[in-house]
């Protein structure tokens, strides 16, 4: 067994700016404000800070490692649960690479359909970040509103799925079923809702006189350093790069709607506040498209080798037994080969990379995780600022444990 | 004020109870979680802190950031083999009385992650009271657990030790 971290405090012999000691402290990995269980030594000069190490793997699940024993249509269940702030984006990332590896193409209704389940996780995703990064920073009220409307996604994603959190709604060949009258009304109404509600946020914290003071100039990252360190996400387009996937390098069709990428200048942690902001506006107006546009017709490939025949077809045709009896016993296979597709979670660019030797199991999965990436420039954003702002700072970033530790 | 004086003031506004029953009823109103969200699961268990289901309704909304303020440890997601001794090492800051809730199937149990990386069920290192099942239980699944607890808490009493 690991031991436990112990001492949280101890000399490092260095000799600091201001005649003191350098000293190297403990940060987790239980600590309310680290986002999960994130561990950070730091060594603190009086109250600056000058060096930044973190400590991962508190979390880790074993996950790619886990979708090797686990069947082709299996593994989108465990997607879900890496990053658990954007299952139905994890799914999608899956479910493109093996739809690309077995050259299927998905009929347009789930194509909007996925679309639609995209945005309304980055907007839940965005909703935690805000309402936890509020909390920390002393804006208790901003989990409430922000809950208010996660609860609403969730239901949301309860009516589509009838799971609220990890839905594994969007599989390899469509989707998991169609949508209800009811949802598409719910939806209707949220999308009518939201921007009164992303109105009321900015009147709590674009001008709040704390939060500017907490996060402006906190958390430098310039455009140069964000490339270098493969930063992705809200964090490089809070450095005033505009790079998103979803026009960069479309997929699902998202080069048909039309939005714009949200950038910032600011290069702090009030910049990124105001990408995330914008990409909550922007995820609405998709939002709208895809509701204007939702066309009809199926939302599965018709493959029955690939997906179970309906319920109907059970009933009268053998070959449909056979069919469903062997897609639940051996599943399906897919041709040798890898492929690597990425998308846009609220974190950065998801990617998810498989290798299949032509069974019915990958050989390999491996996810290429926003936060784990983005986690590097936590060094170099919290270089020579006090310690307070470490916790800003962690905010800022954004990560997801399960993501960077999978 | 004599005996007959103070008896004749209160009137009818006597209860007569047992120090458990006080103490009981006491301990179950006021249960505080400790702020100790592992992974998935956590996310449910802040929007139980929130306003739709309202966790303060049970005297449970002070969630401490200190262990040593703490009465629940709250498991609430996937304990790998690295957090295994600092998920005991809370617990054991924790003061008696303290209660565990295994919140979700990976902490009962391992959940869908039956592998190296996780310890298949967080009972191997710490007791616990309540389990809950779901990935991830429903945030009112944790309302019922804390229910249950409190339950038993009361009827408890003073008896602390199992
Ligand atoms: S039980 Fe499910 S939701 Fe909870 S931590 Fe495990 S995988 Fe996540």
């Amino acid at each position: 067994m690991i031991e436990s971290p112990g001492v949280t405090v101890t000399r490092t012999g260095e000799q600091g700016a201001f005649g003191g000691e350098l000293l190297t402290v403990n940060f987790g990995p239980h600590h309310p404000s680290t986002h999960g269980v994130l561990r950070l030594i730091v060594d603190l000069d009086g109250e600056q800070i000058k060096r930044v190490q973190p400590v991962i793997g508190y979390l880790h699940t074993g996950i790619e490692k886990q979708m090797e024993a686990l069947r082709w249509q299996q593994g989108v269940v465990v997607t879900d649960r890496h990053d658990y702030l954007s299952p139905p984006i994890n799914n999608l990332a899956y479910a493109l690479a093996v739809e690309k590896l077995m050259g299927v193409e998905v009929p347009p209704r789930a194509q909007v359909l996925r679309v639609i389940m995209s945005e309304l996780t980055r907007l839940s995703s965005h909703l935690v970040w805000m309402g936890t990064s509020g909390l920390e920073l002393g804006a208790m009220s901003m989990l409430m509103y922000c809950f208010r409307e996660r609860e609403q996604i969730m239901d949301l994603n309860e009516e589509i799925s009838g799971f609220r959190m990890h839905t594994s709604y969007i599989r390899p060949g469509g989707v998991f079923a169609d949508s209800t009258p009811r949802f598409l009304e719910m939806l209707d109404k949220f999308v009518r809702e939201m921007p009164g509600h992303i109105d009321e946020y900015e009147d709590l914290l674009t001008m709040n006189p704390i939060w500017r003071a907490r996060t402006i100039g906190i958390g430098r990252l310039p455009a140069e350093d964000a490339k270098v360190l493969g930063a992705t996400g809200p964090m490089l387009r809070g450095s005033g790069v505009a790079w998103d996937l979803r026009k960069s390098m479309p997929y699902s069709g998202y080069e048909d709607y039309d939005f714009e990428v949200a950038v910032s200048n600011d290069c702090d942690c009030y910049g990124r506040y105001l990408v995330r902001i914008k990409e909550m506006r922007e995820a609405v107006k998709i939002l709208r498209q895809a509701l204007d546009r939702l066309p009809d017709g199926p939302v599965n490939v018709d493959d029955r080798k690939m997906l179970p025949p309906p319920r109907e077809e059970l009933e009268t045709s053998m070959e449909a037994v056979i069919h469903h009896f062997k897609l639940f016993t051996e599943g399906y296979t897919v041709p040798a080969g890898d492929a690597y597709v990425a998308v846009e979670s609220g974190r950065g660019e998801n990617g998810c990379y498989i290798v299949s030797d032509g069974t019915h199991k990958p050989r390999r999965v491996k996810f290429r995780s926003a936060s784990f990436v983005n986690l590097q420039a936590l060094e170099r954003m919290a270089l020579n600022h006090m310690v307070a702002d470490m916790i800003a700072i962690i905010g800022t970033a954004d990560t997801v444990l399960g993501d960077v530790d999978r | 004020m004599g005996v007959e004086e103070l008896v004749a003031s209160l009137g009818d506004n006597v209860l007569t109870t047992t120090l458990g029953k006080v103490i009981g009823w006491g301990r179950g109103n006021s249960v505080w979680p400790a702020q100790f969200g592992l992974a998935c699961c956590a996310i449910e268990m802040i929007a139980v802190a929130t306003a739709r289901l309202d966790i303060g309704r049970f005297g449970s909304e002070a969630m401490r950031a200190s262990p040593r303020q703490a009465d629940l440890m709250i498991v609430s997601g996937r304990v790998s083999q690295k957090m295994a001794p600092i998920l005991r090492t809370v617990y054991d800051q924790m003061p008696e009385p303290k209660w565990v809730i295994s919140m979700g199937a990976c902490a009962s149990t391992g959940g869908v992650f039956n592998n190296y990386a996780l310890l298949q069920g967080v009972d191997k290192i710490v007791p616990v009271d309540v389990y809950i099942p779901g990935c991830p239980p429903r945030p009112e699944d944790l309302l019922n657990a804390l229910m249950i607890l409190q339950e038993r808490i009361k009827a408890r009493g003073i008896v602390t030790q199992s």
